[in-house]
């Protein structure tokens, strides 16, 4: 089972604070965005197009980045930043 | 404040003296001769509109680890001596404190530097996201990609 954790504006985009998932085997990015799509096309749309930053584990994913059981992944929006 | 609790990076709902923490800070080292702050605060006016209230959020153990690395990667990349970085999160009324960076070195050249650098690295890599309430309602803040 993986952990799905949404925050800040995505929230309201996914419907949901948290959820989870089972997964037989390790499923990349791309796999678990088309698993996402099912209930939140939205999101799912947003992800394939990387307006969201994914973090597995509490750490930054990469294209390759390979999900399994147990993970903890997060969507988070781009941070608040701010002017200079 | 106790030093046996002090912690140089934190995340916290509750308020914080800026006085404290430096005075805090000063303790690490005898060899301290520079001192640089940076304080961000609740501010009213934001792309022209009049906010009424702030409300942060973070994500829990991922933001205090990233806090964490910019202080580890300033006190390296810098040579400062030390560095504290307090972050609020909840409700924060206009004109209260929101971030500080304290960064205490030999000389004030590295400190500057490096506070300047660390604000700049809070803002692009730690997972903190900013609600402004306006007239025209709340909006998420997100001006960095």
């Amino acid at each position: 089972m993986i952990t799905l954790k949404y925050f800040a504006s995505l929230r309201s985009i996914a419907g949901k604070e948290e959820e989870s998932l089972d997964i037989t085997n390790p499923i990349t990015i791309d796999q678990l965005s088309d698993i996402i799509a099912q209930n939140s096309p939205k999101m799912a749309e947003m992800v394939r197009e990387k307006k969201v930053l994914i973090s597995v584990n509490q750490e930054m994913t990469a294209d390759d980045t390979l999900i399994r059981d147990g993970d903890e992944v997060a969507f988070l929006p781009p941070f608040s930043g701010g002017a200079i | 404040m106790s030093t046996t609790t002090f912690s140089k990076v934190r995340i916290q709902l509750e308020d914080f003296s800026v006085t404290d923490e430096i005075e805090a800070m000063k303790k690490v080292s005898r060899n301290i001769g520079g001192i640089t702050t940076f304080l961000g605060t609740g501010r009213e006016l934001s792309k022209g509109e009049n906010i009424s209230k702030l409300n942060f959020e973070h994500y829990p153990k991922m933001a205090e680890k990233k806090l964490e690395e910019i202080r580890e990667k300033a006190i390296q990349d810098f040579g400062v001596i030390d560095m504290s970085i307090i972050h609020r999160i909840g409700p924060i009324e206009i004109g209260e404190n929101i971030v500080l960076i304290v960064a205490v070195g030999e000389h004030r050249g590295e400190t500057f530097k490096a506070c300047e650098w660390a604000i700049a690295e809070l803002k692009r890599t730690t997972p903190i996201w900013k609600r402004e309430t306006t007239t025209k309602g709340e909006v998420w803040v997100q001006d960095t990609p």
